[in-house]
């Protein structure tokens, strides 16, 4: 392989890579959409990937890990709204210490299991689709962890704005208060949609360990991502398709930044490494100017800057971290 | 369906919101429950409504005693109600919010009662596709708004609705769930005269059709004006009944145990120039501000009047310096004033009080005592607590608020938060800005604000306020400015105007 950078291989790596942030993401912004934020998402991470190592390697099974590594972040999440929603304590102390507590537990726990070999997904190109030119190798090219999540993207949206249930879900988020009155129980649905989101980060977790960076250890390398993925929903506007985009972009970064190491040896690689954090503050500098009226008014008779301004433009749901009191 | 309430009971610890209350609600008439602000209206009627819980006493409809505990249950025997905070979802569209609580159109997998009422046991019906049912939805939401003379889009966001459109869409919602029982809490409250128009026609159709209206308020001319019967609330027990033709005198009696005198124009000659605005224009709000040309002069009381969202709310930030202007020029006492930040106009003696008590002017979980050390702007590192505990208690005997220095802000009631508020304002202030200083007073309490507001041009004071009541404007201002669409179409005296002049005036026809 030369320096030369195949656009498509480089479009699966970071297609491939992006996954369990994808997940983690999504979860998250499920999460939110109700109104409630799970900050333990970093730790509830690693204690996922390792619980689906762990079980992985001793059953034999991936299911059973990617099952169990669901259980335990559905489990964490339902710790921070269960404390949150029902003993009406603060999401983000409940949730910081969880994720210190979970970070701890997994090394502690895992700490058997480390640099030990284990089973790991494997690739399953789809027949035919994976033939295509250039889109074959970007999307089809890939296992199935990455499939799901491709496709949990399209599920999440339909489910948000396309279903009644997702309506109420969003409701709820919005005003608990006028929620209850219309007969739904805010408390529920909350409790629900943040196990809901629990499970999917659970699964980006397992898809670390079993998948994007198999095995355990310590660090495993999943640290950090549960940070970004809490900063990706909030840039994504709490809309699961711009968060997903998010995600890919920050894994394109990523990907960038180590074919352009490659070609720029004597810069140093700290700066590649870095390169995608400023740029998420520039996006927050869009997202403010996209809610600015005189730029709205500027951008009102231009199809094209309107276009951009509508996709950074994002409000958090009305009650986000409020915690909903009956009576 | 008639309704007896019996000796209902509601007890918050010491205090006895509802304290033995019974009524009667005869179908197909409007039923008027008139009373000051803390009377209890709003507590019984959400215990009716089943939002709140009783503490104690029965709800018959019908024949049989009902026992119920969710607004979902009420609204299954035929109960709905319009709160007067609204209870919708401003970021999701008009159909949206319609259809949040109904019953799915034909669900597939549903027997019977599906959509809301499972949702309340805590099933979450996914229903069919949004997409499916929504055509008829549609179609429902569209027949009704033709009945009532209603013009909603669809699919707006509600945040984009005036109050009035929000008020609305309620009320059809309600009315496509199958409600029998319609409670109105404050509807008139924050809304222009013509959609109270449309409000009542709507109403009074409602009526005829046998169903049960019930009008909370505290604006006697309002209940007087569209019920059949009246109940009078003081204090948490019925003050008294009255059914149709009323005696004003006498209700107002029950209200207060005595009728209040009403305040008047102070009738002072106006002094010097203090505030000028020329071919001054702003952007913001539904409308923006466009070439506004105003001399404001000290002593003078000026109502601005118009439809919400006509530009008032702009003009008041842009006098008050938080919103700057695109366009024009503005001076206060001959210095010119633009690019200077809302500091600089308060240092020039400029004061805003904004209508959202609690968002813009209150500070939620601090107490009155920790709101006048803010004031005070105290000097040096420590809080001298005892030094504004005794200012908070000096001021809440002068401004009658019912509290202690150490309540917490959030706990008082409106009229209590808006008096709160006037005790905050200095001594000497040069321009007096007031958004909606009289909404949500009852008339005791409103009288009493103004006579406070009045005593200010005493001292060189100009007054600026914004009402939404006609009335209120005639009665205390000395001059009037009618806002259209962003414009200002009207600059009058009051003495030499009158409220159909004005009405007509707000609505854009200028004769």
């Amino acid at each position: 392989m030369t320096n030369e950078i195949d656009i498509s291989i480089l479009l699966a790596g970071v297609i491939a890579g992006a996954a369990p942030i994808v997940l983690a993401s999504l979860g998250e912004t499920v999460t939110e959409k109700a109104g409630l934020i799970n900050l333990s998402l970093d730790g509830s991470i690693l204690l996922s990937a390792m619980a689906a190592f762990a079980v992985a390697l001793e059953t034999g099974s991936l299911i059973a890990g990617f099952f169990s590594g669901a259980v335990i972040g559905a489990t964490v999440a339902a710790t921070v709204a269960f404390f949150s929603i029902y003993l009406r304590q603060s999401q983000v102390a409940v949730g910081f210490v969880l994720t210190l507590m979970t970070r701890d537990l997994a090394y502690f726990l895992g700490n058997s299991y480390s640099r030990v070999p284990g089973p790991q997904v494997s690739p399953l190109p789809i027949p035919l689709l994976k033939d295509i030119p250039f889109f074959g190798t970007v999307f089809f090219s890939h296992n199935l962890t990455v499939y799901t999540s491709l496709l949990l993207i399209a599920f999440c949206w339909w489910y948000i704005y396309r279903t009644r249930a997702g309506l109420e879900l969003r409701a709820v988020g919005e005003h608990p208060e006028a929620a209850y009155s219309r007969g739904i129980s805010p408390k529920k649905i909350q409790m629900l949609y943040a196990a809901c989101g629990g499970c999917l980060v659970g699964l980006a977790g397992a898809s670390f360990s079993l998948c994007t960076k198999p095995g355990w250890g310590r660090p495993q390398g999943a640290e950090g991502t549960g940070w970004i993925a809490l900063a990706i929903v909030i840039f994504g506007g709490w809309h699961p398709v711009k968060a997903a985009a998010g995600a890919y972009l920050f894994s394109f970064l990523q990907v960038l930044g180590i074919y352009l190491q490659g070609i720029f040896p004597s810069v140093p690689a700290q700066v590649f490494q870095v390169a995608p954090f400023p740029l998420m503050i520039f996006t927050l500098l869009l997202m403010y100017l996209a809610q600015k009226e005189s730029v709205r008014m500027w951008a009102e008779n231009k199809v094209w800057m309107k276009a951009v301004l509508k996709f950074f433009s994002g409000t958090a749901p009305g009650a986000l971290g409020r915690a909903y009191r009956q009576d | 369906m008639r309704i007896l309430l019996q000796n209902i009971h509601k007890h918050y610890g010491a205090v006895k919101a509802n304290n033995g209350i019974s009524l009667t609600i005869e179908p197909g008439t409007i039923h008027g429950i008139l009373g000051e602000n803390g009377a209890g209206k709003s507590t019984l009627m959400k215990i009716l409504a089943g939002y709140i819980r009783k503490t104690g006493g029965e709800i018959v409809i019908g024949d049989a005693p009902a026992s119920y505990r969710r607004p979902a249950e009420a609204s299954r025997l035929g109960i709905g109600m319009l709160y007067q905070e609204p209870l919708d979802f401003p970021s999701l569209s008009v159909l949206d919010n319609f259809m949040l609580g109904q019953k799915a159109p034909n669900p597939p997998f549903s027997k019977g009662e599906a959509g809301g009422i499972s949702a309340a046991e805590g099933e979450i019906p996914l229903g069919p596709p949004l997409k499916k049912g929504e055509a008829e939805i549609r179609e429902r939401l569209s027949d009704l708004s033709r009945k009532f003379n209603f013009t909603l889009n669809p699919d707006a966001p509600v945040r984009s609705l005036t109050v009035g459109e929000r008020q609305q869409l309620e009320i059809l919602r309600l009315l496509a769930m199958g409600i029998q029982v319609l409670i109105l809490d404050e509807p008139t409250t924050g809304i222009s005269g013509e959609q109270k128009e449309r409000l009542f026609q709507a109403l009074r159709k409602l009526a005829a059709e046998g169903k049960n209206i019930l009008l909370v308020s505290h604006k006697i001319e309002d209940v007087a004006l569209l019920c059949d019967n009246i109940t009078v609330l003081r204090h948490g027990t019925v003050a008294g009944e009255m059914r149709k033709p009323f005696d004003t005198i006498y209700l107002l009696e029950m209200m207060f145990g005595f009728p209040p005198d009403t305040p008047s124009p102070s009738g002072a000659f106006p002094g010097k120039q203090l505030l000028v605005m020329e071919q001054v224009s702003a952007s913001g709000g539904r409308t923006g501000l466009k070439n506004c040309n105003v001399v404001i002069r000290q002593r003078e009381i000026v109502g601005l009047a118009g439809l919400s969202g006509s530009g008032q709310e702009l003009f008041l930030r842009v006098a008050a310096g938080i919103t700057p202007p695109s366009h024009g020029e503005i001076r206060l006492r001959d210095m010119k004033m633009n690019g200077k930040d809302y500091h600089a106009f308060q240092q020039q003696g400029v004061i805003f009080a904004p209508s959202s008590r609690m968002e813009e002017g209150l500070i939620a979980g601090l107490s009155i005592a920790e709101h006048f050390t803010l004031l005070e702007r105290q000097k040096g590192f420590w809080l001298k607590r005892s030094a504004s505990a005794e200012e908070a208690k000096r001021r809440i005997e002068k401004f009658r608020v019912m509290g202690n220095p150490e309540t917490p802000v959030q706990s008082l009631s409106g009229g209590n938060q808006q008096r709160l508020i006037l005790s905050f304002l200095p001594e000497e202030p040069a321009l007096l800005l007031l958004e909606h200083p009289g909404r949500g007073l009852d008339a005791e309490s409103a009288h009493w604000v103004w006579e406070h507001l009045q005593s200010y041009t005493e001292r060189n004071t100009g007054i600026i306020f914004s009402s939404s009541e006609l009335e209120e404007i005639l009665m205390v201002a000395d001059r009037v400015l009618v806002f259209f669409e962003g414009n200002i179409i009207k600059d009058l005296k009051t003495e030499e105007t009158n409220i159909h002049e004005l009405a007509s005036a707000i609505a854009g026809r200028i004769s």
